[in-house]
């Protein structure tokens, strides 16, 4: 078997295998048993004092979500003002200048609902202070949030009947302090024995072998590749992300970073098991996930290392696969493998351009975020999840006749609401706003904005079409990655991504926590042989069915005009 | 919403002291140690001069190098990018093309068949530094012609720069253009 191969069977091994005990381990944090790092207790206390909250205090579901949404106002604020003046403050070695406001808006909303949409490009678009301040604070924070409302609704679902679901700032400090730093210390150190720089010295410049002026950026830039990974941010540090030499310096690399990016969304489904005392729960989701992930997997692989058959067609030799986008020490496998995490897990991050793989693993690409829960962000992906669960128990207690139930709690009319509106958004959002972007691109093709529409497509045709499409995808699944031809820094984009961001981010965090929390009142039922239980392989069927049923009715006509048209009129 | 605004001020302050500062001040005092060039991007030198970056690509042209592959913002360090061409793309199947006629007045003793695509494709970042062995095999007969070495000399240099798999076992095998071409600069 070649090299390439064994290098994503040992990258999917290595990711499964760690994230079972780090799910055994997060359960115990989360339920508050003895753990290992309990040697933080001090620092934590010292925390909760300095931050003035009372992690004993037990929130009902409306204080906790309060409590979520104020402390990520505030964030916005403070990084919308740095990026807006980082031109004018200090750590800015290579002179570079501050954020439009509409930049800022885009990137200060981005990187809050922990997505990447970067309409900037790291070495000029950003100072060290910014890199440090908001980029890499937000990556640790907005994770620690999503983990934090999941770590909530886990609460919710174990309780027999409570007004209360934990509490917020507890979730979210010990997320940072029992998680994400520690994982974060060790890859950056590992990353930076591997050449990954982490200076706060400016550009280097020199003379190349062949006589040509160079200059090179760098920065501190270890540091945040291991929580872009790990807390599936995906922001790079420099343009071009993990497909950057120095930000990926080699196989190993690679290896480490794609699992970082499986690693905690696969380790919080295994938790639930853990927390839940269901491990057979836990499996079949893992399951259900793991089926829909490996096929896209494999298909994405078989496309990619096929090659692109307009360049078969010139009578060159494509051994490697279709290398436009790829780098060399990377290869197209590995590529492929990066491309389905990355939108799977709404991580964001590239080692390879998007924009220039072929069609097909653009449109497994698009139908992942789409989905947006097989695995999912680290615990926003398993919320998206919960209400596809919460639908496929509905459909199901239809089917058989029975009021629906969710382990012992029945699912009624206000539950339902809100999981059809959470369900009913993510195409509204990726919909309209194609829609409206394709019609100003026709229409108004001369609009003053800094990129008129006329020139945001870097590519004709169907693929134009995909260009904004993914967009749209990327940014209401808080994804970040892009096809990155599309001319996005200008007002259009900017705002419209924007506002897509902050809807398609806080309305899938407060709905699960509300359908939860409101479960969580309720009377318990014990389970008896009219029960529909939830943790067998027919359920997972059932909702790998409403999972596909949803995105395939909802998306498909839109795929169609993009990467399937691309791809009819290429093979 | 007031009950919570004063908490989220200080833990706000406080986390960024945890993981803005304390963080990136831990990793870089590590960086110190264990990284090849403190925490510095590692450089290459030939002649007792910096010619370049281990891990970035350069551009290399003349008949006489190793080129590295195509990029699409011309081996700019300080402004990576891809071409983010899409595949079905007329005119980058143009440009594709006319890489290719380029490469065959070039290396008139090359069947068109044997080119590798990733010789005529642009990388992600448009910092490739490495190139597969045999998009450098390829170049040998243009190279010893201009440099007036024997072939079999310039493919044990190439067999000698040649980095194994991770391990012999996951991922590709590749070759540093930037140490080939010093390598090769101190052949004689």
């Amino acid at each position: 078997m070649n090299t390439n191969l064994l290098g994503v069977l040992v990258t999917l091994a290595l990711s499964v295998g760690l994230a079972i005990p780090l799910g055994r381990y997060l359960a115990k944090v989360y339920q508050g048993e003895r753990v290992w790092t309990d040697f933080l207790n001090p620092l934590e206390r010292l925390i909760y004092r300095l931050g003035g909250v009372n992690p004993g205090e037990e929130m009902g579901w409306q204080r906790f979500i309060r409590a979520l949404l104020t402390i990520n106002m505030l964030w916005f604020i403070f990084a919308f003002l740095l990026l807006f003046l980082q031109g004018v403050l200090p750590l800015n070695p290579d002179g570079n200048s501050s954020m439009t406001a509409d930049l800022a808006f885009n990137t200060a909303i981005s990187f809050v609902v922990n997505c990447n949409l970067q309409h900037y490009s790291g070495e000029s678009g950003l100072t060290y202070l910014t890199q440090t301040g908001v980029i890499m604070f937000l990556q640790f924070v907005s994770a620690a949030t999503g983990m934090a409302a999941l770590a909530g609704v886990y609460k919710a679902m174990q309780e027999k009947q409570s007004n209360t679901i934990g509490n917020f700032y507890l979730y979210f400090i010990q997320s940072i302090t029992r998680v994400l730093l520690p994982l974060s210390i060790v890859l950056a150190i590992v990353l930076v024995a591997a050449g990954t720089p982490m200076t706060f010295d400016g550009k280097i410049n020199l003379t190349t072998l062949q006589g040509v002026q160079q200059s090179i950026s760098q920065g501190p830039a270890a540091a945040m590749i291991a929580i872009k990974q790990l807390g599936t941010n995906g922001g790079g540090f420099l343009g071009v992300n993990s497909a950057h030499p120095l930000e990926n310096p080699s196989f190993l690399s690679n290896i480490l970073q794609t699992v970082s990016i499986l690693l905690i969304p696969m380790a919080m489904v295994f938790a639930l098991g853990y927390y839940l005392r269901r491990q057979r729960l836990a499996w079949v989701i893992f399951g259900v996930m793991s089926i829909g992930f490996l096929s896209f997997v494999v298909g994405t692989i078989r496309a990619e290392t096929a090659g692109n058959p307009a360049i078969t067609a010139m009578g060159i030799d494509q051994r490697l696969g279709s290398m436009e986008g790829k780098e060399i020490r990377l290869g197209a496998e590995a590529s492929a493998l990066w491309g389905i995490a990355t939108t799977a897990t709404s991580n964001g991050s590239v080692n390879a351009m998007h924009d220039s793989m072929t069609p097909f693993s653009g449109f497994l690409q698009m139908l992942d975020m789409m989905i947006n829960a097989l695995y999912g962000g680290v615990g926003v992906g398993l919320l998206n999840y919960y209400i596809f669960i919460i639908i496929a128990v509905f459909i199901s207690g239809l089917m058989v006749g029975r009021t629906p139930e969710l382990l012992g709690k029945k699912v009624e009319i206000r539950e339902m609401k809100i999981a059809t509106l959470i369900t009913l958004l993510h195409p509204f959002l990726i919909l309209v706003g194609t829609a409206l972007s394709s019609y100003l691109v026709v229409n108004h093709p001369d609009m003053a904005w800094a990129v008129k529409p006329g020139n945001w497509l870097n590519n004709p045709g169907n693929h134009g079409f995909s260009e904004m499409l993914y967009e749209y995808t990327s940014a209401s699944a808080n994804n970040g990655s892009g096809f990155e031809g599309l001319g996005d820094n200008n007002f259009f984009w900017n705002f419209s991504s924007g506002i897509v961001l902050l809807l398609g981010r806080f309305l899938p965090i407060i709905g699960p926590v509300a359908i939860a929390g409101l479960l969580a009142q309720k009377q318990y039922i014990p389970e008896s042989s009219g029960t529909l239980r939830v943790d067998t392989p027919t359920f997972g069927l059932m909702t790998f069915a409403v999972i596909f049923i949803l995105a395939a009715l909802s998306f498909i006509p839109a795929l169609a005009l993009g990467p399937l048209a691309e791809y009819f009129s290429m093979y | 919403m007031k009950q919570d605004i004063l908490p989220a001020i200080r833990l706000t302050l406080v986390s960024l002291i945890l993981v803005s500062v304390l963080y990136p001040l831990l990793i870089w005092g590590f960086a110190q140690f264990i990284s090849p060039a403190q925490g510095k991007a590692q450089l290459v030198y030939h002649n007792g001069k910096a010619v370049g970056a281990a891990l970035v690509g350069q551009n290399f042209s003349k008949d006489h190098y190793f080129w590295g592959r195509p990029s699409a913002v011309d081996y700019n360090a300080a402004g990576s990018a891809g071409s983010n061409k899409g595949p079905s793309n007329p005119d980058y199947l143009a440009l594709v093309q006319s890489r290719i006629d380029s490469f065959l007045v070039h290396n008139p003793q090359v069947p068109q068949k044997d080119i590798p695509a990733e010789l005529v494709t642009a990388s992600g970042s448009g910092l490739d530094p490495d190139l597969s062995p045999a998009a450098a095999k390829i170049q040998v007969a243009r190279i010893s012609l201009s440099r007036n070495i024997p072939a079999d000399k310039l493919y044990q240099l190439i067999e000698e720069h040649t980095q194994k798999p991770l391990l012999g076992m996951f991922g590709p095998p590749k070759v540093n253009v930037l140490h080939l071409n010093i390598a090769l600069d101190q052949l004689k």
